[in-house]
């Protein structure tokens, strides 16, 4: 057994990842994991901005920005974090720039900002130009500029290990009013080196899972390949639970057909949706806002038309994103790759023409739930400690049900950083927990398992199926019977996942192996996301259900947190144990969400 | 800057037609692609795949294609599948691209599509290569912000016309598509290469940056900018369309002028 050791353990290089290693990096001995280069990480796909109430531009406080994100997400927000993420987004975005990113620039050479969906002026009254960019590849400069700085900083990557356990060791405890639990602590991780195939064991003090989203369980997304969950389904498996999993956002504007992101700094600049009839529908759904409503409104909005026939295409299948009445300078200042990408891959002239557009899952509300100083929590209340979580696998909760657009940038560096002071600090004055003496072997058997899979179903074809059937049924509109189904076609492609044959039996780079392992993650998480969808009857933010249109405070203004328990049963589905968290309130009593 | 927009209209009248659409058409390809496996052989061959494709396909897809449906050993990098990751640079038909943004319809597909590791870095397995040597010259350049000035309390202010000035170069992905198309670096591996000189120009640029002149003195060794021989095929490589032998030349001039 190859065992490494450091103070602190990073999984995962985007954003999130690599903004906890500049400070843990700086402060403790830190080793960062990836499965990718961190150049390569998703981070870089990110396009609008990252809001932060500078009032650069005009009036503008955190505590709008608060309120905007407490309102976006439907009051599902635990506003505690929403406070501390919207006041520290100033110092967030000032460390980005003193860190180099290049960002626009006003006429006086300040950092220049502009509209975003969902965030306001004063409550809501009209948007407010709070997104803080770098033309539209704000997220590319964020992963590069921190990558730059972690080069600054003598980081120390291991690229293309592929983290696939997590060590975990429970220890008899007993609470302040008397009554026993299983107390676990973290002793490190277990990575599959991709180019040689072999297993080495991270043992660290802390560990921090930054490992991003789990977008691949659809079809149509904005998502990378290899963004298939295995952060939230590692922790699963090891008995952390995982909150708020029914919530997905579909982002509004994805290239019909293709799911490959347009920003909605388009619509900050200006750009509308149309339906068939050429008419801007958004009036209609959000009369104050129209179309910089948030997204789950405007997604919906969007599904709803093509739902009643005004659709565009030959299939009518499709709305329009109109950007034609803006200056084609102002195009090419502010949005020159999302019109590339209408032009290489649509092969349709954003100046002249409107861009097809349809919703494309794009972003997990959910994940590994953690408090505000990022410490990951294996019960309502109870910490691990020395594990860390951050950015999109994990749930702070600040996005709640809903997401607002710039939020998850902010999110990464908010409590990326967040992340990496704890972690280093509490390395400082740690014991580390010994790692058992078996602890790579449920890794190599899960690698060796796969290696050897000799059956007849292939791996891309039931992840596929799985795709479609998500697609389909837990998208933008769910109901109890769309969602029962996806349940059967998930049983039944986890039934046959146990038949699977792979061709590549070698060690070197062997990514038919990669793929088969990633499938399990998908099969794991669209389960525990469907039968939490499947338990909130109500709709709130990015969850809709047709047959309980309606918020249901009463019963549903709670998180949801997901448990693996082979002893347990949830909507019918064995092994899933679904218990409820509550919400933080702070300042904001919840209203109807109106824009 | 940011101009006020005029308030479109709530209906518009559409042109028929618009937003395209109709069948995507579909067609047979023939895409070969170099495999090397030192765990089976020494040696590398060609293996023949023969797809159907569609309209909107790229060459990403194709080899999605054969990998998930032919034959899973087929192994290559990939991740965005959009153009912004830079994971899959290769040679296709003999040129440097991104094949998530290579579409197949622009290529003959009369004739078989070659797909070839990009050149000057050690192959690993089929058209994946090592990137370390590439990320080595990438650091050697010190590809960060360095300022010896008090940090400000807010942000350090920059005109747009400052900003403007390195922007292009602020677009690099790190695909080495550039690096690994320049005959230069074919032959001399020791040469920094065009990304790692893109990237020292985004800095020496970079009105905010106070370490240009050790850049330009890092930049002015044998091995430096001096080895480009402005052979362009870097600025034909850049998936992300950077003027990159312009920034190289920029960087010459400064090296000699030593005015930035």
């Amino acid at each position: 057994m190859q065992v490494h050791k450091y103070d602190v353990v990073i999984v995962g290089a985007g954003g999130a990842g690599m903004r906890a290693a500049i400070e843990s990096g700086q402060r403790a001995r830190t080793a960062v994991l990836t499965k990718l280069y961190p150049t390569r990480s998703h981070t870089g796909a990110a396009q609008g901005g990252m809001c932060a109430a500078l009032a650069n531009v005009e009036e503008d406080n955190w505590e709008w920005h608060t309120f905007d994100t407490v309102k976006g997400g439907d009051y599902l927000v635990d506003q505690d974090a929403a406070e501390v993420m919207a006041k520290e987004a100033i110092d967030a975005v000032l460390d980005l720039e003193k860190m180099g990113l290049p960002f626009n620039r006003t006429p006086e050479g300040k950092i220049d900002q502009r509209r975003f969906g969902g965030h306001t002026r004063d409550h809501g009254k009209s948007p407010v130009r709070r997104a803080c960019y770098a033309a539209d590849r704000t997220g590319h400069m964020i992963l590069q500029t921190l990558y730059q700085n972690c080069v600054k900083h003598n980081v120390e990557f291991y690229n293309e290990y592929y983290v696939l356990d997590l060590l975990i060791v429970e220890e008899d405890a007993t609470r302040e009013d008397g009554s026993a639990y299983k107390q676990k602590r973290v002793a490190g991780v277990v990575s599959y080196d991709l180019a040689s195939g072999e297993i080495h064991v991270f043992q660290g003090k802390s560990v921090v899972f930054a490992s991003g989203g789990v977008g691949k369980v659809f079809k149509t997304t904005s998502n990378a390949h290899t963004l298939t969950g295995d952060g939230m389904g590692i922790a699963f498996r090891r008995g952390i639970p995982l909150e708020d999993m029914e919530f997905f956002q579909f982002h509004p504007t994805g290239l019909a057909g293709l799911g490959i992101l347009l920003s909605e700094a388009a619509r900050g600049e200006g750009a509308i949706l149309r339906n068939s009839d050429g008419e801007r529908f958004m009036e209609r759904y959000a009369p104050t806002i129209k179309d910089l409503a948030p997204r789950d409104i405007v997604a919906r909005s969007m599904a709803n038309e093509v739902r009643e026939g005004r659709g565009c295409g030959p299939n009518k299948d499709y709305v329009l994103l109109d950007l034609t009445h803006l200056e084609p300078a102002h195009i090419d200042a502010k949005l020159p790759d999302i019109t590339e990408f209408a032009r290489t891959y649509l092969g349709v002239e954003p100046y002249t023409d409107p861009v097809p557009v349809f919703p494309t899952a794009h972003y997990a509300m959910g994940g590994i739930p953690t408090n505000i100083k990022a410490e990951v929590l294996q019960d309502n209340d109870t910490v691990v400690p020395g594990l860390y979580a951050a950015g999109e696998v994990a749930c702070v909760s600040v996005h709640g049900s809903n997401r607002l657009g710039t939020n998850s940038l902010l999110d990464i560096n908010v409590f990326g950083k967040r992340a990496g002071i704890a972690a280093a600090e509490y390395a400082k004055t740690a014991e580390y927990v010994e790692v058992p003496e078996d602890a790579d072997q449920f890794t190599i058997d899960l690698i060796e398992q796969v290696r050897s899979a000799n059956g007849t179903e292939r791996v891309a074809q039931l992840r596929k199926e799985l795709q479609d059937t998500m697609d389909a049924n837990v998208q933008v509109f769910r109901s109890e019977q769309t969602l029962n189904e996806t349940l059967n076609v998930i049983a039944s492609l986890r039934e046959r996942y146990k038949n699977i044959g792979i061709q590549d039996r070698g060690r070197r780079f062997n990514l038919d192996l990669l793929e088969a392992v990633e499938l399990g993650f998908l099969l794991d998480m669209a389960q525990v996301m469907t039968v939490a969808a499947l338990h909130r009857e109500e709709s709130r933010g990015g969850h809709f259900r047709e047959d309980f249109p309606d918020r249901d405070d009463e019963k549903f203004m709670k998180h949801s947190m997901a448990y693996k328990d082979d002893l347990a049963t949830s909507e019918s589905v064995a092994g899933i144990r679904l218990e409820t968290k509550p919400v933080i309130f702070t300042r904001y009593e919840p209203m109807v969400r109106k824009y | 800057m940011t101009a006020e927009t005029v308030e479109p209209a709530s209906k518009v009248e559409l042109a028929p037609g618009v937003g395209g659409g109709g069948e995507i058409p579909s067609f047979d390809i023939t895409l070969k692609v170099r495999r090397y496996n030192p765990e089976v052989s020494e040696e590398a061959h060609w293996d023949d795949f023969k797809l159907t494709m569609y309209g909107t396909d790229r060459v990403l897809d194709a080899l999605h294609k054969a990998k998930w449906e032919h034959d899973g050993s087929v192994s290559f990098r990939r991740s965005c599948a959009h153009g912004v990751c830079g994971s899959d640079a290769m040679r296709i038909n003999g040129r440097n691209r991104l094949a998530c943004k290579t579409l197949l319809k622009d290529l003959d597909t009369s004739k078989p599509i070659l797909v070839e590791p990009i050149k000057g870095l050690p192959v690993e397995k089929d058209l994946i290569v090592d990137m370390e040597p590439f990320f080595q010259s990438y650091r050697e350049i010190m590809p960060f912000l360095i300022n010896s000035g008090h940090e400000p309390t807010r942000e350090r202010l920059q005109s747009a016309e400052d900003r403007e000035r390195f922007d292009d170069t602020t677009k690099c992905i790190l695909c080495a598509a550039c690096t690994s198309s320049c005959p230069v670096f074919w032959t001399d591996g020791q040469y920094f290469g065009p990304a790692a000189i893109v990237n020292a120009h985004r800095f020496i640029f970079d009105s905010r940056d106070d370490a240009g002149d050790m850049r330009l003195e890092i930049l002015n060794d044998k091995e430096g900018v001096w080895r480009c021989r402005t052979v362009f095929n870097c600025t034909e490589a850049c998936p992300r369309g950077i003027q990159v032998t312009k920034a190289i030349s920029e960087v010459k001039n400064a090296v000699l002028n030593r005015k930035i």
